[in-house]
């Protein structure tokens, strides 16, 4: 027994270890996008101990430190996915309206192949949201790639501000219409938040009131029962945590908006937000932000009055705007999910690269830390043969606080960490387009019915 | 002196006036599409099937492309369109779509992709394409002008119909190719959302194969006896009447086959059953039997390009080098987007730029959006290329269309010059500067 424990616990320090790896890399000759402090040619980036500690030209490789000729090709920061769901054994728990207490970063999964194909596309940093099934899910955590560890807890971001998942619309109405419970429309979905906000105030008060009185000589009394999803949605009130809300429709956008309003939250990150445009002047003077798809549209009702220009009114109105994915295959390419704000509205190079860059780290509160190439920030960087706007971009190199995670010429075909014994050999998928709205995975039984209306 | 000032001043008011009606008459219709005769000119001119030529002019009257090339005269009352610094392109031509008979995903009313029952070749897609969908203009102004619109469900679940993405009816629209769609039995999973256990899978596939080979035996029956009767000594057997065409080899069979081993089983089965027309579709495994495809002379439309391998093993671009590799070993390759969940059959070119990027040449993957489907679907008289004769299916824009950055600035479909507009652009006019904007007085 204790020698099994000594063997755990010497994995878990050798895999930890490894995971807090910071890596050294000269990169020479690039062009550098740094998004925010423009286009740099045959620039040098150098990483020292995880963190970017030059930008320039003609830098010299300290002793030791592995150089990558990035002539010809584009070096820019790793691409950010503000909502995804790679990484996660379980995305919803849809068991209650209200799920605060439960946390994505209990179900990380360091072994799943996603985070390499993301690396493959560029991706260092993804969302790794709850799904949408009710009003207030759960917890949700910024994780970096770090493909190669076996530690769940090393992916994630140190550091990341706490974030939550909220959802309004059809995915909650719906789960409420099979449950026989509320919301099972806008209006309930509203009334949901309002609610549960306000038992919190009085939680928080309640707290209050105890952690004052217990300061008084002589105080004799219980504290308040404890609840973790009266906890967190207090933390959301004091602004500890980020909110992150699925929506589509313009009204509910603006609902949520006077919700946060009423109960002073300000950080408030719109997902999905196919409607956002319509009230793009609302979401802007609110100080809130926008992730959205960047052409999808017509795969339920509440997206069919989408448009492609989404990304670009957004941006035009003032909103910190980013592109996400949702998808295991769309965080790949996110580089040209960008690139298409470009046919639609004419977005310059810094401003679609900004999508999904700095603009998502601005969405997670990690904006001090990635997003853009500048001496300090962490050394996430992906290089591109071709510019990553261009169709003809393809990822070369990606590289996680400086460690080359992906090299597309050492790509081995086959790169799994982890085989699951279960699987056969020809386990085999061949529906592989992203038609799927990963949103709701879990609660694939809610739709049984439709789909077997289809069939 | 004084009343004439009045009466000009009058009539001034009255031409403000009758401006305004005509703007508000104007704005209150939506723009149609015109006719006529048209010279694009001082283009660059991709022909597809004979080359670039630059500086070049395409004529249009008709319907018709009626010439391509340099010093072309521009007929008198033809309006000209000066395309300096464009590019000229054939119609893009998608043969992966539900467009017309999907409006909106989830919402049961607004689909009719698929049919009850698992033997319904005689379910036209044709018949329910609504030539109003949401999706065709915001398709067709992408310089997507064609698309290959599908029935879905079970082996055989109807008859798709490739029509051009204008007019205001079905037969309207029609481009001339109908086939016969078989999913042919899957060994594999559907999806992440496909639970059912190895037992489950092999038994479904083991009775969709048998259920395949008896409707098969069924239709060769009935193919002779129509053939001995010369048609009176059958009755109505609507499923069988389907299928006469394709045991004839008048129709294609539009085989969907995406897995390894299904592609293998597919090959062995088209041959022993002596099918005449085949066509394979997706093909997401194509680059494993490549080979094999290109010896039976099989031609593909593969796609989506842009999707993740179907294997945790395989290489993460598997899917994006597919079309390359199958183009190597020699199949005749046409790629589609098959982006019907969300509507976006306009990053067709997208599609075939990721093929590019990942090995396919140029030359072949732009083939594969225009001519190489227009061949395959036996329609390359009518498209697929700027040749004179052809319907005048192109379109105009300012450089590479396989660069998302690129604007498409004029489609042309069958002669008629498109408005280049769809709700997508209409609510970008409205909104990208909304009034009121966040105060409403």
């Amino acid at each position: 027994m204790k020698k099994i424990f000594i063997a755990i616990v010497a994995v878990g320090f050798i895999t930890a270890g490894f995971a807090q790896d910071k890596g050294s890399v000269l990169i020479k000759n690039g062009t550098v996008l740094t998004v925010t402090k423009g286009t740099l040619t045959d620039t040098d980036v150098l990483i020292k101990d995880g963190k970017i500690a030059q930008v320039g030209k003609g830098i010299a490789a300290p002793q030791g430190v592995r150089v990558i000729d990035a002539t010809g090709l584009f070096v820019m920061p790793g691409i950010i996915d503000a909502h995804s769901h790679i990484a996660l054994d379980q995305i919803n728990e849809g068991t209650n309206a209200i799920t605060p207490e439960v946390y994505t970063g209990d179900a990380l999964n360091p072994f799943q192949l996603s985070i390499y194909r993301a690396l493959a596309g560029g991706c260092t940093v993804s969302h790794a949201l709850h799904g949408s099934a009710n009003s207030i899910g759960g917890q949700s955590q910024t994780i970096k790639h770090r493909w190669g560890t076996y530690d769940a807890n090393s992916l994630k971001m140190e550091g990341a501000p706490r974030t939550i998942k909220f959802a309004l619309g059809e995915n909650p109405t719906g789960h409420g219409r099979r449950d026989g419970t509320q919301p099972q429309s806008r209006m309930g979905v509203e009334f949901v938040i309002r609610k549960a906000f306000n038992e919190a105030k009085e939680y928080s008060a309640k707290w209050d009131a105890y952690n004052k009185a217990k300061l008084v000589k002589g105080f004799r009394g219980a504290p308040p029962a404890y609840s973790l999803r009266l906890e967190t949605l207090a933390d959301i009130l004091s602004g500890k945590i980020i909110l992150h809300c699925h929506s589509y429709r313009a009204d509910e956008i603006q609902m949520l908006l006077k919700v946060c309003k009423d109960f002073g939250v300000t950080r408030v990150v719109f997902q999905h937000t196919n409607e956002g445009f319509k009230v793009a002047p609302e979401i802007a003077a609110a100080g809130a932000m926008a992730s959205v798809f960047a052409d999808w549209w017509q795969y339920k009702l509440e997206v069919y009055y989408s448009t492609a220009y989404n990304a670009t009114i957004l941006t035009r109105n003032g909103v910190v705007t980013s592109i996400n994915s949702d998808s295991p295959d769309l965080i790949r390419h996110l580089y040209h999910e960008a690139g298409k704000t470009q046919k639609y509205g004419g977005l310059t190079d810094d401003e679609a690269l900004a999508l999904i860059t700095i603009n998502p780290a601005k969405q997670l509160g990690v904006e001090n830390r990635i997003g853009s190439i500048e001496n300090g920030k962490d050394g996430d960087i992906a290089i591109f043969k071709n510019h990553p706007l261009s169709i003809y971009g393809v990822p070369q190199y990606t590289l996680v606080d400086g460690i080359v995670r992906f090299d597309r010429e050492k790509d081995a075909g086959d790169q799994r960490i982890m085989v699951d014994p279960k699987q056969t050999v020809d386990a085999t998928m061949y529906e592989t387009g992203h038609a799927y709205d990963f949103c709701m995975s879990g609660t694939e039984w809610l739709f049984e019915e439709v789909e077997n209306n289809k069939k | 002196m004084k009343t004439t000032m009045k009466n000009t001043k009058s009539i001034y008011g009255i031409f403000v006036a009758l401006i305004c009606l005509g703007v508000m008459f104007a704005e209150a219709q939506s723009p149609k599409a015109k006719n006529g005769t048209f010279a694009l000119t001082n283009a660059t001119i991709e022909t597809v099937t004979r080359g670039t030529i630059a500086n070049g002019t395409v004529i249009i009257s008709n319907g018709k492309i009626t010439a391509v090339g340099t010093n072309i005269q521009v007929p008198a009352g033809a309006e000209v369109i000066n395309c300096n610094g464009q590019k000229i392109y054939p119609g893009m031509i998608d043969t992966g779509s539900k467009i017309g008979l999907l409006e909106i995903g989830q919402i049961p009313q607004a689909t009719d992709e698929r049919e009850s029952g698992d033997i319904i070749p005689q379910m036209r897609a044709l018949t329910a394409i609504n030539p109003n969908a949401t999706a065709i203009p915001v398709t067709r102004i992408a310089g997507v002008t064609t698309t290959l619109t599908l029935p879905e469900g079970g082996l055989l679940p109807g008859t798709a119909a490739l029509v051009n993405l204008h007019g205001y009816t079905p037969d309207q629209m029609y481009a001339g190719f109908e086939g016969v769609v078989l999913n042919f039995p899957n060994t594999g999973r559907r999806g992440f959302g496909d639970r059912r256990t190895e037992d489950e899978l092999k038994k479904a596939s083991e009775k969709a194969l048998a259920t395949l080979n008896d409707a098969w035996d069924k239709a060769i029956q009935y193919h002779k006896l129509d053939s001995a009767t010369g048609g009176k000594g059958v009755g109505y057997y609507p499923e069988m009447q389907a299928m006469v065409p394709v045991i004839r080899g008048e129709r294609a069979l539009l085989i969907e086959v995406n897995m390894q081993k299904d592609i293998q089983a597919a090959l062995k089965w088209v041959k022993d059953k002596k099918v005449k027309k085949v066509v394979f579709m997706g093909v997401s495994e194509g680059w494993r039997e490549a080979e094999n495809i290109a010896k039976a002379n099989i031609p593909v439309l593969a796609g989506p390009v842009i999707a993740i391998p179907n294997r945790d093993y395989d290489r993460y671009d598997a899917q994006y080098a597919n079309p390359g590799i199958m183009r190597k070993a020699g199949v005749k390759v046409a790629i589609r987007s098959n982006e019907d969940g969300n509507g976006n059959y306009r990053n067709l070119p997208y599609h075939a730029g990721f093929a590019v990027a990942y090995g396919m040449t140029k030359e072949d993957a732009l083939k594969a959006i225009t001519i190489v489907p227009a061949e395959i679907l036996g329609v390359s008289d009518k498209m697929g290329s700027i040749e004179v004769g052809k319907s005048a299916n192109l379109f105009v824009c300012d450089g590479d269309i396989f660069e998302t950055k690129t604007q498409v600035s004029h489609v042309f479909i069958e002669g008629w010059k498109m408005p280049m507009q769809s709700r997508q652009t209409l609510l970008y006019e409205e909104f990208l500067k909304r009034e009121p904007g966040l105060n409403k007085n």
